[in-house]
């Protein structure tokens, strides 16, 4: 192809990855190294506000933004350089905690709450999205025809659901007066409050996402699994080797590449674990990263945000995804360089 | 299927608002509103619709939505519905007019405690008063010989009797979802312990007598409560009432009208209220006092402001309210306070009364930060004195990053 042809190809996506990742990308970064505050003056104000009768006049001294000439707020902007990141990090209370002995401290503060849950989350449900993938599509390679279609259907169905939605319907099995805590109760005649036990929740929002994205999981595997070499299988066999050793030497090298590449998109979509805290109010026992920069940007009543350590949440998220991707990806990488 | 589900949802509305209330003007200029979605605000605005050309939007979260929406010129709303939580920022960026002249030209039917002013000039019109007081199932605490709490010693003292009796799963229920709710629940428990949030110097202070009390006390109330507490909002705490699960619960008496409807209650006619109890002797009720009301956008025209404030107006009659009473406790002509009112009046006249909820920039910090910090006391995981020093860092850290500081 020619270079120009080529250009003219690639040129539309290359201009709206930097208007749409690139662009927000480095005004994420600028924005984790500065302030934008109000000017503010603090002034007496009177409201007047209703009684059930009367009303009920109070004088507060207010700090209120000032407005400029055409109704705006007056801003400053100010470089801080780290500031942000460090009132993100709370390394001072991370080394008090370690001098004090009393490490479990370290998972009071948000961020490395969060990045306990995250770890954990993504590395957990890892092994068990590629075994369960892997299962369901061998057990569904050899189901008779007549059946696979309908299999492939009802496997496909978690992934189909919109991920808050599914979240939520696991939720109400399990919350409150859920059906399969009152059979649970049932069995074992006691009281069971699942929302309140941490490490209860933390096991639902697991198992939520694995039972989303393992059909994901499988679809990929099942399209790998069509491209299996039969004469291969076929000598395997002559020489006599059973089921399980088929699968260890002959299928699972196949799928290699296919594992690599669902353990690439898994680790970084899991690292990203939002809807598993909105789904199952999660906040006051387990968040995640993702939520905590959400959670930064949303505006409280007063109409305040922190958008500063919203950014440097981000970027913090950011840099962890790429630390978590190095090692996969060079594997690739040296393949792709052998191969 | 688009088309479907609007003309279904429309014939569900219409169904829904049973009474439908008559404009009496046919409305010619192109108006829009923003509002929560609440019982009254659907009455609200439905009464407004029967002018025509208006489009209402009824969004449980149009807190966030709200101060970018009136920031923008012209304004994407006309007409907005506030709390007196939610109109600070939009107070303070100025989106909002000031409605005098519109109130000596259409507003006969307002009574003078409906007008919001900031320093002398009317912001907005309220219509109703909302605060969380106690409701409790008035059969239970007549066959077990209880008097409705007075104060919180009271509350523990009834929670135990009712738990002895064991007529019910929890004998509490309160709105302690982490996040705003819990940060709530703390602040009514607060103010009762008669705390201060934060210093002329805009230093906080719940680190404090007060806010140790606060939090031992609602650890105790705790104990009766459903483990599940820090999921449980307002919805909830409602359900489990009406399904008879609870027997008391300090909750908004925007709720109450939800006790008696027989399509979703089974404890219709059962349960009672009364004044938020006090935390200490000689305080005031252990809440605060919030209003809903309507604001004007700054960014329209004057031609527009005086359709939509003449509109407004329209949603806020006699009718409306006749045909709505039990939606809230409204401060339009013509309500009547039933029996699940008597105990939202009851707290607005104690004397002392509670406070209306203090609306800062800084208080919006501070809730923030308690909704944040709290579940980690609740969950076991932090003292309660760690628990408050930790919402002081937190809250110190955002009000210097706010420039509060």
């Amino acid at each position: 192809m020619k270079p120009k042809v080529f250009a003219m190809f690639v040129g539309p996506s290359v201009f709206l990855m930097l208007l749409f990742i690139a662009a927000p990308l480095i005004s994420v970064l600028v924005n984790s190294f500065q302030v934008t505050q109000p000017i503010v003056e603090v002034v007496e104000v009177e409201t007047c506000t209703p009684g059930f009768l009367t009303q009920t006049c109070v004088t507060e001294v207010k700090t209120v933004p000032i407005l400029d000439d055409f109704g705006k707020i007056q801003t400053t902007t100010k470089w801080v350089g780290l500031q942000s990141y460090a009132n993100v990090l709370e390394l001072d209370r991370v080394g008090e905690a370690i001098s004090s002995g009393a490490w479990g401290n370290i998972l009071q503060i948000d961020f490395w709450k969060a990045l306990r849950f995250t770890l954990t989350f993504t590395l957990i449900t890892l092994p068990f999205v590629l075994g369960l993938g892997l299962a369901i599509a061998v057990v569904v390679n050899n189901a008779t025809k007549a059946v696979k279609g309908p299999v492939i259907f009802v496997s496909l169905l978690p992934f189909i659901i919109t991920p808050v939605i599914g979240a939520l319907s696991i939720r109400w099995l399990f919350y409150g007066d859920g059906i399969v805590t009152v059979w649970l109760e049932a069995l074992f005649m006691t009281d069971i409050s699942v929302a309140a036990n941490g490490w209860a929740v933390e096991f639902l929002m697991m198992f939520y996402r694995v039972w989303h994205v393992a059909p994901f999981a499988f679809v990929i595997f099942y399209a790998g699994l069509q491209t299996v070499n039969q004469d291969t299988l076929e000598s395997a066999i002559i020489d006599g080797a059973s089921r399980w050793d088929r699968l260890r030497y002959v299928i699972v090298p196949h799928l290699m590449p296919l594992i690599i590449f669902i353990t690439l998109i898994h680790l970084m979509d899991a690292y990203r674990a939002f809807e598993e805290v909105v789904g199952f109010s999660s906040q006051s026992q387990r968040i995640t990263l993702q939520w905590l920069t959400y959670d930064l940007l949303q505006p409280d009543d007063a109409g305040n945000r922190a958008i500063s350590r919203a950014s440097a949440s981000a970027m913090l998220t950011m840099i962890g995804i790429v630390l978590i991707l190095i090692l996969p990806l060079r594997r690739t990488w040296r393949d792709h360089k052998g191969g | 299927m688009f088309i479907k589900k609007i003309a279904l949802a429309g014939a569900v509305s219409l169904f829904a608002s049973g009474a439908a209330v008559a404009c009496s003007y046919e409305n010619t200029v192109p108006l829009k509103s923003l509002t929560a979605g609440f019982e009254a605000w659907k009455a609200v605005t439905d009464a407004m619709a029967a002018c025509g050309n208006f489009e209402p939007e009824l969004d449980q979260e149009f807190r966030t939505k709200q101060p970018a929406a009136f920031a923008a010129n012209p304004s994407l709303y006309h007409i907005g519905g506030v709390s007196n939580g939610t109109v600070t920022p939009l107070l303070n960026e100025g989106t909002i007019r000031p409605l005098d002249d519109l109130v000596a030209k259409y507003g006969q039917n307002l009574s003078p405690n409906q007008l919001i002013r900031v320093d002398g000039q009317i912001m907005a019109i309220a219509m109703m008063v909302n605060t969380q007081h106690m409701m409790y199932r008035s059969d239970i605490f007549a066959d077990l010989g209880l008097e409705a709490p007075a104060t919180y010693d009271d509350v523990l003292a009834a929670a135990e009797a009712i738990k002895d009796a064991g007529v019910v799963d929890y004998p509490l229920g309160a709105t302690m979802k982490s996040g705003w709710n819990l940060a709530q629940d703390f602040n009514n428990m607060f103010l009762g312990f008669g705390g201060t949030f934060y210093g002329d110097d805009s230093m906080p202070m719940v680190n404090s007598e007060a806010g140790i009390n606060t939090l031992e006390m609602m650890q105790k109330l705790a104990v009766y409560m459903d483990p599940e507490f820090l999921v449980s909002d307002s919805t909830y705490v409602q359900q489990q009432f009406q399904q008879g699960k609870i027997a008391m619960a300090n909750l908004w008496a925007s709720r109450g009208g939800a006790m008696n409807d027989a399509a979703e209650s089974s404890v219709v006619g059962k349960v009672g209220s009364s004044a938020a109890p006090l935390a200490m002797a000689g305080g005031a009720p252990a809440t605060t006092l919030w209003w809903d009301g309507l604001v004007i956008a700054a960014n329209i025209s004057d031609e527009e402001a005086d359709a939509a404030f003449r509109l407004a107006m329209e949603g806020l009659t006699t009718d409306m309210v006749q045909a709505n009473n039990d939606a809230a406790i409204w401060l339009v002509n013509g309500y009547q306070p039933s029996d699940m009112a008597a105990g939202a009046i009851a707290t607005a006249t104690a004397a002392p009364a509670p406070a209306p909820y203090p609306s800062t920039s800084q208080m919006g910090l501070m809730h923030t930060a308690l909704g944040n910090v709290l579940p980690a006391f609740f969950t076991g995981e932090m003292s309660a004195e760690d628990a408050l020093a930790a919402v002081e860092d937190a809250y110190k850290t955002a009000a210097e990053e706010a420039g509060l500081l």
